[in-house]
């Protein structure tokens, strides 16, 4: 089974459904037109510029090139995470906590899979380290920006309570640990219910694409469990480390609730 | 323990705009601290405690606050504040092990342990408030208008459970609006006026 090429016109078709969508939400007055062009707009050229960056990476594989789009994405997805949060951490713990717990988290365990799971050669085989790493970023991306959206918009609204605890001789710890409780469910509930749902409500993305472009579905499968392991993985440590350091980070050395540290948006 | 070592010292400590204020307070003795609302008596306590950032230091048996942790100086420095903060549905949930004498001389018996929060007084929320406070059986007492809100009949049990506890040895500084009740549980009256701590010699 091979991978049917899709033509020029193939697109062109499936974007006249789009454009046609847009035609009736006008006529309708949904007033939904100009964001649904602008962003199938978005992604056409930024699809279209990342694959012209893939192939000239996959054309030149060098470490070097890998690391530095790498980094790219990182920072992008730190950028992201910061940006979902309506209370965040003031100066560079705002950017840099987030994009920290995505580094050790998506980058080792992306380091881990190439190099002990699946074991291509180079470790650094741009097909699978950029896809790999995207996923691992998008998806650990998604439950550390939950985790502490979620800590520090309850530790502003219970800092009454938490205070109270403290003035009951609770530590620092003790007295935001079900919030960060909380905290960390909210960041993995996404990936457990995917894990949950996948193959009976949904057939995963990744999945689905393999299967299209011919692989056997059982190689699918397999691949496919791999990685929702690996953002299990990824999703949950990245998230406590984020949750953990961040409610750290409300208390000062002599554990004292410090809420001048989070800035609203 | 040696003679000439006091209770409880407050060294030069200042918050905001307040000037420093030191002075040595003996175990059972009563303190009542007044001032305009804004003139700093609240963070005055919470500076006591350590929940706020200050200069200055306090030292309770010879341990200065410094030395310890932040939770276990405030496990011997008990703070009151005038609203209390319950976060489990059920009043038993707040309390490792209450103290049944008391809460009989509160005015409870044992079932208020199964008692819903929303459904108790603000008079009930602030006895067992106090008695939550007093589980950890802190030596300095710090009472931020603990009967600003209460009937006559509350706040004479209060009074009397505080006084109480002074007899146990312990020190307490009490804020209070009421002129009355300072006559009545004072020892020596601290005022706050423009800024400036001021010890009142009666």
């Amino acid at each position: 089974m091979n991978l049917a090429i899709l033509t020029h016109w193939d697109l062109i078709m499936a974007a006249s459904l789009v454009i046609l969508l847009a035609l009736i939400s006008r006529k309708m007055q949904m007033g939904i037109e100009g964001q649904l062009l602008l962003s199938a707009s978005r992604t056409v050229i930024q699809l279209l510029l990342i694959g012209l960056v893939l192939k000239t990476i996959f054309s030149n594989v060098h470490l070097v090139w890998i690391t530095l789009i790498a980094v790219l994405m990182l920072l992008m997805a730190g950028r992201e995470v910061m940006a979902r949060q309506k209370y965040r951490l003031t100066g560079w713990w705002g950017f840099g906590l987030g994009t920290a717990a995505m580094f050790v988290s998506s980058f080792s365990i992306t380091l881990i899979a190439l190099n002990v799971i699946i074991n291509v050669d180079p470790w650094y085989e741009p097909q699978y380290a950029i896809p790999l790493l995207g996923m691992m970023l998008g998806n650990t991306m998604n439950g550390i920006s939950l985790g502490q959206d979620r800590l520090n918009q309850a530790a502003w609204e219970k800092s009454a309570i938490i205070e109270a605890r403290l003035m009951l001789g609770w530590t620092w710890s003790q007295a935001i640990s079900d919030l960060r409780k909380d905290s960390i469910r909210s960041g993995l509930m996404p990936i457990i219910n995917a894990m949950a749902a996948a193959g009976v409500v949904s057939l995963p993305g990744m999945m689905t694409g393999q299967i299209l472009a011919g692989s056997p579905p059982m190689e699918a499968v397999k691949y496919q469990i791999l990685i929702m392991f690996l953002i299990a993985a990824g999703t949950g440590f990245g998230t406590l480390v984020a949750v953990w350091f961040g409610s750290r980070r409300l208390f000062d050395e002599r554990e004292r609730l410090r809420l001048e540290r989070l800035s609203v948006k | 323990m040696i003679a000439s070592m006091s209770f409880f010292e407050i060294k030069s400590l200042q918050v905001l705009n307040l000037e420093p204020w030191s002075c040595e307070i003996a175990a059972g003795e009563c303190i009542t601290l007044t001032g305009a609302s804004g003139s700093g008596k609240t963070r005055l306590l919470r500076a006591i405690a350590d929940l706020d950032l200050h200069k200055g230091d306090c030292v309770l048996h010879g341990d200065s606050c410094k030395s310890m942790s932040g939770h276990e100086w405030r496990r011997r420095v008990g703070y009151l504040t005038a609203e209390s903060q319950w976060w489990h549905p059920q009043v038993g949930a707040h309390f490792e092990k209450a103290d049944v004498k008391l809460l009989k001389q509160l005015g409870f018996d044992e079932a208020v342990m199964d008692w819903r929060i929303e459904r108790m007084s603000s008079g009930e929320k602030q006895r067992l408030a106090l008695l939550r406070m007093l589980q950890q059986n802190p030596d300095v007492l710090l009472l931020d208008e603990p009967t600003a809100n209460l009937d006559q009949g509350c706040t004479q049990v209060i009074e009397r459970l505080v006084d109480q506890q002074q007899q146990q040895g312990k020190a307490v500084i009490w804020v209070s609006h009421d002129q009355q009740q300072s006559g009545r549980v004072s020892d020596r009256h601290w005022q706050i006026v423009s800024g400036q701590l001021l010890e009142e010699v009666s």
